[in-house]
């Protein structure tokens, strides 16, 4: 008899991996296998046209941090490249806290209406989704250049007496990221403050707090999981962007996804851009860890 | 308006409210939550305002408190004049029904959490939560998250948060009626200790009358925005002023009458001795709370002729249901033990008399 069962175990056991089969290996095809070819050809030699030499080197990562110095072919720090990394981390920093400042209240708006109002705000909220980021990023470039509806309106209104430029500016590139991404932070904090009790404010309110003070510790506080998952899910995208900076920094304003691509296409050297692709890995690791970090261990000694 | 006579052995004047109006809404739609509604509340008493849902009594709370403000009307703190005030600059803290604790505090960040929002220095704020913890018997559970605790807990977490800043009044807004009855009773003894522990003046909401008769120095009576009587426990109950409060407040036996001299003359024959009799004249309204009526035999002189017509059987009462001459139903209380072989039966014919001074004559 027990041989029987240990029989049925094993076999149970087995159906059970197979069952999952499929979906392990589309796991391991989409997920760990495109990083792990990544990865190798990091530590690859370039070819001349594209594409890789299977021969082991360095190179690449050391193309990081370092490149060699046209006339004397020494190892000198690479300091355009830091500039890069430094303006990706700090504008994805930045679009992060605007789209915070702009998308709290927001959200807060809708989640205060009344249930239909509600369903017609997401709505309005989700909208662009509907339409190319490409399209809709050329759209924005329409709004803010020299001749574009915002300065027209400016001018004519007398704000200002010559048009503010913006094109090819960190400015430009804010206002877009901000626009794209901030769906993406309203979306997780509505979600937070749906679920907030309302009675809770008038619970401090009756002890003495004034609004300040009902914002800074009750309403922040409860509503944290929400600005983590919000601030997230702003961050990481905004820190790989590609199209925006793309399109409204110009070819000059880049950030770590245009120096990527760069790397791919005209600057025909794979491996850089592999190294550089886990780089961009490794730092959004870090800041997430970090920002959960302190924003969770506030909450649990706070 | 009813005017009102402050409790007996209550000193200065706490709260009032000076004919408030709250109506909601405009034009036809109008609601008139509050109609000019007048009350003095002593300071360090235990006052109740009861009364069924939508009567108004948490409205005038939330005007105390300062979350509503008044159509007309004052609302007045030691004679102070507190209408235009928001509730943080109240002197005054609330229960909340849904006790509304902060999730993401401990039992000791929400006690002290007013006594920061005064900006006192961190000492006093320990100080005063240790000894809160103690007055409510929490202290075990001092740094636990509030969603770790039961209900009663949570309301002694509540009570303690809303004594810690030692406000001139506490106001509660039906706080004990998430809890089952077990914990209730013993939340009501446990009330009334604290608040005569802390000397502070007691605002309590609820529509609970057995409630309201246990812990309050004095009772309101509300309904449809009207303050209908205020007095005390006894007052309320053995002198109504209206079949309102009658019927509200325990059960009553109303009987329809005529006054004559002082006397009631009630429809199904026989003059009474009644209360309240204010000159009126043409029919009235007599009350007789159940456990006042007395079984006699029939034919014995002064009493009613009555008729059993059903007898039901409550433990240590028994409801004897009669009708009188002219088919009033009157219900009588009587003690089981006393009753047990009287040979009650459906059917059988009895005399019924009233206890002295147990008919009241409704001003309604």
């Amino acid at each position: 008899m027990a041989t029987l069962e240990e029989e049925a175990e094993v076999r149970s056991r087995r159906n059970a991996w197979l069952l999952s089969a499929p979906a392990l290996v589309v796991l391991f095809a989409a997920a760990a296998g495109p990083l792990i070819i990544v990865l190798i050809y990091s530590f690859l030699t370039p070819a001349t046209y594209g594409n890789v030499e299977w021969i082991f080197s360095l190179e690449g990562w050391k193309g990081i941090l370092f490149q060699h110095d046209i006339f004397t072919d020494n190892l000198v720090l690479a300091d355009a490249n830091l500039v890069i990394f430094w303006r990706s981390v700090k504008l994805s920093f930045i679009t992060t806290v605007l789209t915070f400042l702009v998308g709290f209240p927001t959200a807060w708006f809708i989640a205060t209406r009344s249930p239909r109002a509600r369903a017609l705000w997401l709505f309005l909220i989700t909208i662009p989704f509907w339409t190319n980021l490409l399209i809709r990023t050329f759209a924005i470039n329409q709004i803010i250049r020299n001749e574009g509806v915002l300065n027209t309106l400016l001018m004519n209104l007398g704000v200002i007496s010559e048009p503010i430029r913006l094109t090819y500016t960190d400015t430009a590139l804010l206002i877009g990221m901000v626009y794209v991404y901030l769906p993406l932070m309203v979306l997780p904090l509505f979600a937070t403050i749906d679920r907030f009790d309302m009675r809770l404010l008038e619970a401090g309110y009756d002890l003495y707090a004034n609004r300040w003070q009902i914002l800074r510790r009750i309403i922040l506080p409860i509503t944290r999981p929400g600005i983590i998952a919000g601030s997230i899910l702003v961050f990481v995208p905004c820190l790989g962007a590609y199209v925006t900076p793309r399109i409204l920094g110009g070819g000059k304003n880049m950030m770590i996804g245009n120096f990527i691509d760069l790397q791919f296409g005209q600057g025909q050297n794979w491996p850089l851009g592999s190294a550089l692709s886990i780089t961009l890995l490794i730092i959004v690791t870090i800041a997430l860890l970090a920002y959960v970090r302190t924003i969770g261990g506030e909450n649990r000694h706070g | 308006m009813i005017k009102i006579q402050k409790g007996e052995g209550v000193g200065k004047t706490s709260v009032e409210a000076r004919q408030i109006a709250k109506f909601f809404g405009q034009g036809e739609a109008t609601v008139k939550a509050l109609d000019n509604v007048s009350v003095e509340i002593g300071q360090g008493e235990f006052f109740t305002l009861l009364g069924p849902s939508g009567c108004g009594k948490t409205t005038l709370l939330r005007m105390i408190a300062g979350f509503e403000s008044p159509t007309s009307g004052q609302i007045l703190l030691d004679g102070t004049d507190i209408t235009p005030l928001p509730p943080n600059r109240r002197p005054v803290n609330t229960v909340f029904q849904s006790y509304a604790l902060f999730p993401h505090l401990t039992v000791a960040q929400n006690i002290g959490f007013g006594l920061e929002m005064q900006g006192r220095p961190a000492a006093e704020v320990k100080d005063t939560v240790a000894r809160m913890l103690a007055l409510v018997k929490l202290e075990p559970m001092a740094g636990r998250k509030t969603s770790q605790l039961s209900g009663g807990q949570q309301q002694r977490v509540a009570l303690a948060r809303a004594l810690a800043p030692t406000p001139k009044v506490l106001l509660l807004d039906e706080p004990l009626s998430a809890l089952d009855l077990k914990l209730r009773k013993e939340m009501q003894i446990e009330l009334k200790r604290l608040q005569t522990e802390t000397g502070i003046t007691f605002v309590f909401v609820t529509h609970d009358q057995e409630e309201a008769l246990t812990m309050s120095d004095r009772i309101a009576v509300m309904s449809a925005g009207h303050l209908q009587q205020v007095g005390t426990a006894r007052e309320i109950y053995n002198n109504p002023v209206n079949r309102f409060v009658a019927s509200f407040i325990g059960e009553s036996n109303f009987l329809p009458a005529t006054l004559e001299a002082g006397k009631a003359r009630l429809k199904a024959g026989g003059l009474v001795e009644v209360n309240g009799a204010k000159g009126q004249s043409g029919p009235i309204t007599v009350a007789v709370r159940p456990e006042q009526v007395r079984l006699v035999a029939a034919g014995e002189p002064d009493a009613l002729p009555a008729t059993i017509t059903n007898l039901v059987y409550f433990g240590t009462d028994t409801h004897c249901h009669v009708d009188l001459a002219d088919g009033t139903e009157v219900v009588a209380r009587l003690q089981s033990l006393a009753t047990g072989d009287a040979g009650l039966e459906r059917g059988a014919k009895v005399g019924l008399r009233f206890a002295p001074g147990a008919a009241q004559v409704l001003g309604d």
